[in-house]
């Protein structure tokens, strides 16, 4: 029978797709999991680039997405507020929303160019700064929308027993409802911080790269994702190595804080 | 005391992105002047991307790049779509429900890892395959095009899958009690009911593939030159920008913030109509 | 908790069936049936009889089985895999004189023709996402019917028997999204009366509408009883009793009692029945 045929056909393509999917995760997984443990060493961890390690590279690319994320998280939070606790006219908060939604999806190498006008070029060259800023750009719309939507699960009635107690707005949003929502913002803000810190594109020309070990951040400032980059497209094998060791390690630390801020989140509900 | 403050700081905030969305136009559009004057329309039709002498003047245009990055997101897309609607009719209709969750959460962590990972893996294990059955030197439209879908691939599922997932159960049960087999309830109730959310998903993911760098970076070639046939080297706007972009200077320089602005003006549209038409989330 | 042996079955398998049509177009018997992953069953040893052309209602407190039940008899149970049926659930061959298992089902092919004789209809109205006509039609279209004029014919007809004609004729080729709640359940009704069944299963049908909106679902299944045999789950007992002409009150998986519904609600014999029915509990 004909039709049942084609509900046949069109499940097993539907399940073969997942089958594909899955392959190719557990290929890109295994070939970083192979590659990288036989190119990490314990010198890895204690040198820096300049001497074949990638401890500056680490410790850079946390610094500048760790300050992208004291940035991003309170103007993204506010924002977040505003949209769902104070906003009254549902055209401008939509309005709002899909700009944030929009800004969200830029191209992130465009984020680049843009604050290499605004912070690099001016400035006198490439700056962890700008990296970091750069980073930050991208972090806010993604807080702006886990804040918003965590805040609108946030039952009303939390809201009016606040107001009820002689609460006033302000503070029944700082000390009821941010805390009710604390542990699906904070999952929030891991996630988009996992996605920023395997970005490239947005660091290329704004803070670029530095061989060496340095907390400076005025002047060119070490990350993890651009040596990558430059790295594996050197023809030496141990340049290529290193490569390997640092997807490796950037992918685990990647896939670390997203499992962790998923576990946190199952855990409470 | 404080409240008004508060409130304020707080409205300000959520006007951040629409000063940061209409500052990535002005300045880019500030500093494309120069390419503008020079070229005009044509920068649309030039072919080529050549410093003159000195580094005066010279000859910029963003046919090539642009080319590039069209036929790399259609190839893409070609792959991704049905892939990933597969994967989300696999998800929603037919796993069996100790599967659901593991092989979500497999997809969602694919669409978690770094799109330079992608890139590299790419170039050092699928490119010498692609080589070896189509021929050509590894790199090029072709195997870009693929290791994007690739990319792109758990990022659209996700979405269509919560979108199908919105179809209420009894409506699919009144589907099946009428004689309808699982394709019939998917073509004939879920996708109907979840339109919206699936089109805004292919079309969330074009405007990722398009404007995607280092995935495409190590694997288009970066050769200023229109390719011939689907294995052929040529560029992309954004891996001409994140190769050439540091050392450009004047109007090299001006015709890279040229093509930034059009990538940008590009994805901005795609993505305010996968937005406002069809994934309205206002209401959530 | 277990049931007396109910007397009033007609267990006689075998007098009558050579000359006339099976007075039961169903026949449930001594069925347990326990859901997916779950430790104990929710059905233990139903036996219900569902008479040809008549309303049979089934009634008890939330969570009695009355809905497992109804669900078993198209076999919807079977969408989500791992549940686990004991007993037999007989449906009348369509000519009417032997009866077949339909737990002996296996092939998906069956189990789609078994949904086209065993109709169902939803606690919600689910209008698919069609217009009104193709809602109608689409019933018949995945029995294979092609000829355009006979599924107009049968559409009209079937929207004409489920009272919604009049306020849909003009509309047909609009989204079935727009009719209200009311006119979306008996559109829904439609749906199902199009393929002509033999059996129709009504899940509360009436819980999610208004009073006048009930009103005319259950003039309409009353109506209905002509062309065919109906089983209605409903928690509503004035409706189980302006409607049905036999009734089951289930209670915790069991089934309690089952008589024709004047006895059911006028002098039942258990007192556990007694006791839902004059609102005790439940």
């Amino acid at each position: 029978m004909n039709r049942l045929m084609l509900n046949k056909l069109i499940l097993a393509l539907s399940t073969a797709s997942a089958v594909i999917g899955i392959g190719f995760l557990l290929w890109i997984l295994t070939t970083l999991v192979v590659k990288g443990i036989s190119s990490t060493h314990l010198s890895t961890f204690t040198h820096d680039l300049v001497d074949g390690g990638i401890r500056n590279l680490i410790v850079g690319q946390f610094t500048m997405a760790l300050l992208a994320t004291i940035i991003a998280v309170p103007l993204g939070l506010m924002a977040g507020i505003y949209l769902r606790e104070y906003s009254q006219s549902p055209k401008l908060s939509a309005t709002l929303r899909n700009l944030s939604d929009v800004m969200m999806s830029a191209p992130s190498i465009v984020i680049g160019v843009f604050v290499y006008a605004l912070f690099v070029d001016p400035f006198g060259g490439y700056n962890g700064w700008a990296g970091s800023i750069a980073l930050a750009i991208m972090m806010v719309p993604i807080i702006i929308g886990t804040t918003d939507n965590m805040l609108a699960l946030v039952p009303q009635e939390l809201r009016e027993a606040g107001i009820a107690l002689g609460g006033s707005k302000h503070k029944i949003i700082l000390q009821i409802v941010l805390r009710a929502a604390k542990v699906g913002i904070t999952t929030g803000i891991l996630l988009s911080f996992a996605r920023i810190i395997g970005e490239t594109a947005p660091l290329l020309f704004t803070s670029a790269n530095n061989q060496f070990f340095t907390m400076d951040m005025s002047g060119q400032f070490p990350s993890l994702t651009v040596s990558i980059y430059n790295l594996a497209t050197y023809p030496d094998a141990a340049s290529q190595d290193l490569a390997w060791a640092a997807s490796f390690i950037l992918t685990v630390i990647v896939l670390i804080i997203n499992l962790g801020g998923r576990y946190l989140t199952r855990h409470k509900h | 005391m404080g409240g008004k403050l508060f409130r304020n700081v707080s409205f300000l905030s959520a006007t951040l992105s629409f000063f940061i969305l209409l500052g990535i136009f002005v300045i880019l559009f500030h500093y494309a002047q120069d390419a503008m004057h020079t070229f005009g329309w044509d920068f649309l039709r030039i072919d080529q991307w050549e410093p003159g002498e000195d580094d005066e003047g010279g000859m910029f245009g963003g046919v090539i790049p642009i080319v590039g990055t069209l036929l790399t997101t259609l190839i893409a897309m070609v792959i991704a779509v049905p892939l990933s609607m597969g994967i989300a009719i696999f998800l929603t209709e037919i796993a069996h429900k100790n599967l659901v969750k593991p092989v979500g959460v497999a997809i969602e962590l694919l669409a978690a890892i770094p799109s330079i990972i992608y890139g590299m893996w790419g170039l050092f294990y699928f490119a010498p395959i692609i080589q070896h059955t189509f021929g050509g030197n590894g790199v090029g439209l072709l195997t870009a095009g693929i290791v994007l879908a690739i990319m792109i691939i758990p990022f659209m599922a996700a979405i269509t899958r919560d979108a199908m997932n919105t179809t209420p159960p009894v409506l699919k049960e009144s589907a099946y009690a009428m004689g309808a087999t699982t394709f019939d309830v998917v073509k004939d109730v879920v996708m109907p009911y979840a339109k919206g959310g699936i089109i805004g998903s292919i079309i969330l993911a074009l405007g990722r593939a398009l404007g995607e760098t280092m995935a495409v970076a190590f694997l288009i070639g970066s050769v200023l030159k229109f390719p011939s046939k689907i294995t052929d080297p040529t560029t992309s706007i954004p891996v001409l920008l994140a190769n050439n972009f540091s050392e450009a200077q004047d109007l090299e320089l001006s015709s890279m913030y040229l093509l930034a602005l059009l990538l940008f003006v590009v994805s901005f549209i795609i993505i305010s109509l996968a937005k406002f038409y069809f994934l309205g989330r206002s209401a959530k | 908790m277990s049931t007396q042996p109910l007397s009033q079955f007609e267990t006689t398998k075998e007098t009558t069936e050579e000359t006339t049509k099976q007075k039961d177009v169903m026949r449930v018997e001594s069925l347990t049936y326990t859901y997916p992953g779950a430790p104990k069953p929710s059905l233990h040893a139903i036996d219900l009889p569902i008479r040809r052309n008549k309303i049979t209602a089934l009634i008890g407190p939330s969570g009695c089985g009355k809905s497992t039940l109804l669900r078993a008899m198209n076999r919807i149970h079977d969408l989500y895999p791992g549940n686990h049926y004991e007993g037999r659930i007989l449906l009348a061959t369509p000519e009417g004189r032997e009866m077949e298992d339909i737990l002996e089902i296996k092939k998906e092919n069956d189990l789609i023709r078994l949904r086209q004789r065993v109709g169902m209809i939803f606690q919600k109205p689910t209008p698919f996402p069609m217009t009104i006509f193709e809602n109608v039609a689409y019933g018949l279209k995945l029995s294979g019917m092609k000829n355009k004029s006979d599924i107009e014919e049968r559409v009209v007809t079937a929207l004409q028997g489920s009272a919604i004609w009049k306020e849909t004729k003009d509309r047909l080729h609009e989204s079935a999204m727009g009719l209200s709640g009311g006119q979306q359940q008996r559109l829904c009704i439609a749906r199902a009366v199009a393929l002509k069944p033999e059996v129709l299963l009504f899940d509360e049908p009436t819980s999610a509408l208004d009073p006048i909106s009930t009103g005319a679902i259950e003039e309409l299944i009353a109506e209905l009883k002509k062309e065919v045999s109906i089983a209605i789950v409903t928690h509503n007992m004035q409706q189980a009793s302006r409607l049905s002409d036999y009734t089951a009150f289930m209670y915790i998986g069991d089934l309690i009692e089952y008589n024709k519904t004047s006895k059911i609600f006028l002098n039942p014999d258990q007192k556990l029945t007694e006791d839902y029915i004059t609102g005790r509990f439940g």
